[in-house]
């Protein structure tokens, strides 16, 4: 890529050329600091990039290992660009864009995204309200909305009154991601099947949303090396290039409680979106897997909807018939997602994407080659378009 | 209302003795809380072009004004939407739970949407309406409720308890 040109374009001038993750438990011995080191490491050696020549760093706001210890432990060289990315797990795939950015426009050739984090063992962010009322909390968590998944509860109940979504619209989801983590060895639920029964029979945890219909509480670190399209197809595995990035904050929004913008369904997905296929050679019927953020099971038909795999109000209907198992109309996050694989607060999204592209997933779709990887929804979000 | 005198409305910097959380208003949202004390349910409106804003901050988003005013309501709304958290939650929200939490769409400024509790009396506990009375689309009314704090907030009754 030349670096001078002014308009550089984004559009597969970047790829994927490794992946790295640690271990995924409810409890890991090791230090958030280790895991990054780990996973960053892994990342590097199946690239085939030597420590020494990173000189980009990305990270979530949230990520509590800074890039100044990083660059120390893992033995970076001179690191030219390092940004970190807001809103939990909105900066997922944002982590990749800024790399990508950075690095199609010459200020950096090997850029490392990483995430981090021991929330299996660690204090969940709702149980630290107090520093969070002044606001915008002190209009919601006074009332006991504390936790996200009372926020998307909300969201979820009015999508159900508003579109004639069920329960069953999100065992469907929730279905999907435990079967494919039953074909991931490196799942936290690998060999725990689950059932309608089960789900429907689950404990509360704000109805309308059941345990399952929540992410997992894991420790564990993940992270990926990004070079010039150029570059990649001198490493060691197939380059998954960048085809389109996209960032999220639509007009008027309101973190996790969009209850206050004219229409509180159309979520950050939406503004993503119409960014995200303005500059892709595809469109949504073309998209062979797809990782989509699943914190929470609703965000799932939202999200549909916002990515224009179908019409408002739709997305839950979307999810019958099998439609995001393997053989489906889009399977979905193939290695059993936030739901069943790990929540990192959805970097796992983005390696799963590059796995399929190399054609090693678990749950391998046959033959694909295009995947849509997105970051949280209900925050500012991100979302990425891979191509092999 | 001054920063030292919301400062001392919420008492416990958010935690009331009950072990409830009081709001703790920052200087955009402080005469809401001022105006509730009063009985008075208001929100927010740019002096220069009338729209309402929700929550409060310095300036319009439609003209750019930094004036506004606070427009007095009718305090009536429809519920739009509603949950009903389960444990795990902080220890005195457990000890009601499960308890709701309504979203209520303001009669007067429908795209205004408070988030609430809907309660039996304005004193009531979290958990004084039953699950099964609570309906999207259902009318309410705002109620004043002092916490112990000081602070006043608003709850919503049923129009047709
Ligand atoms: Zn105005």
């Amino acid at each position: 890529m030349g670096a001078a040109r002014a308009t550089a374009t984004l559009k597969d001038a970047t790829a994927i050329a490794g992946i790295g993750q640690t271990p995924f438990a409810k409890r890991l011995p090791e230090s958030e600091k280790t895991l990054a080191c780990r996973a960053i490491l892994a990342a590097l050696d199946d690239a085939g990039i030597a420590p020494s020549e990173v000189d980009a760093f990305a990270s979530y706001t949230m990520e509590e290992t800074d890039e100044v210890e990083i660059a120390k432990a893992i033995g970076a060289g001179d690191v030219t660009f390092f940004g970190k990315v807001g809103y939990g797990g909105g900066g997922s795939c944002a982590t990749v864009a800024h790399l990508a950015a950075a690095i199609a426009t010459g200020q950096a050739s090997v850029g490392v995204a990483w995430r981090s984090r021991k929330r299996g063992s660690g204090p969940r962010p709702w149980t630290n309200t107090r520093v969070q009322l002044p606001t915008p909390a002190q209009w919601t968590r006074p009332y006991g909305l504390l936790r996200p998944a009372d926020e998307i509860g909300l969201l979820a109940r009015r999508y159900m009154h508003e579109y004639g979504a069920t329960r069953d619209h999100f065992f469907n989801v929730a279905l999907a991601c435990r079967n494919r983590a039953n074909q991931n060895p490196a799942a936290m639920m690998y060999d725990r099947p689950l059932t309608r029964e089960m789900y429907m029979t689950a404990r509360w945890i704000s109805e309308p949303l059941c345990l399952f219909d929540n992410c997992l509480e894991t420790d564990g670190a993940l992270a990926c090396v990004l070079v010039s399209a150029e570059r990649a197809r001198d490493c060691r595995h197939r380059p998954v290039y960048v085809h389109s990035a996209a960032q999220g904050l639509p007009a008027q929004h309101h973190g996790m409680v969009n209850y206050w913008n004219d229409d509180p369904l159309t979520g950050p997905s939406w503004t993503a979106a119409r960014r995200l296929w303005k500059t892709a050679d595809f469109g949504p019927q073309d998209v062979d897997v797809a990782q989509i953020y699943d914190a929470f099971t609703p965000l799932i038909p939202l999200s549909l909807e916002g990515y224009g795999f179908c019409a408002r109000g739709e997305g839950a209907a979307f999810t019958e018939g099998g439609a995001l198992e393997i053989g489906g109309r889009l399977p979905l996050n193939t290695g059993g997602g936030g739901l069943s694989e790990a929540y990192v607060h959805g970097f796992n999204l983005i390696t799963e994407g590059v796995r399929q592209l190399r054609g090693t997933g678990t749950a391998q779709v046959p033959g694909a080659t295009t995947c849509l990887v997105t970051a949280g929804e209900g925050v500012p979000t991100s979302a990425l378009l891979l191509r092999s | 209302m001054t920063q030292t005198e919301t400062t001392t409305a919420a008492s416990g910097g958010g935690e009331r003795a009950d072990g409830l959380l009081a709001p703790v208003p920052d200087d955009d949202g402080a005469p809401f809380f001022a105006y509730a004390a009063r009985g008075e349910l208001r929100v927010q409106c740019c002096a220069g072009c009338g729209e309402p804003r929700f929550p409060p901050r310095p300036c319009c988003p439609h003209c750019q004004s930094f004036e506004s005013l606070w427009k007095k309501l009718s305090g009536r709304g429809r519920i739009w939407s509603y949950v009903l958290p389960h444990p795990p939650l902080l220890p005195a929200y457990a000890a009601q739970a499960p308890y709701n939490v309504v979203l209520v769409e303001l009669a007067d400024a429908p795209r205004i949407r408070l988030v609430g509790n809907l309660v039996a009396a304005a004193d009531a506990a979290l958990n004084s309406v039953p699950p099964e009375r609570i309906r999207i689309g259902a009318p309410v009314k705002a109620a004043f409720h002092e916490t112990d704090g000081g602070l006043t907030v608003v709850r919503w009754l049923l129009e047709r308890p």
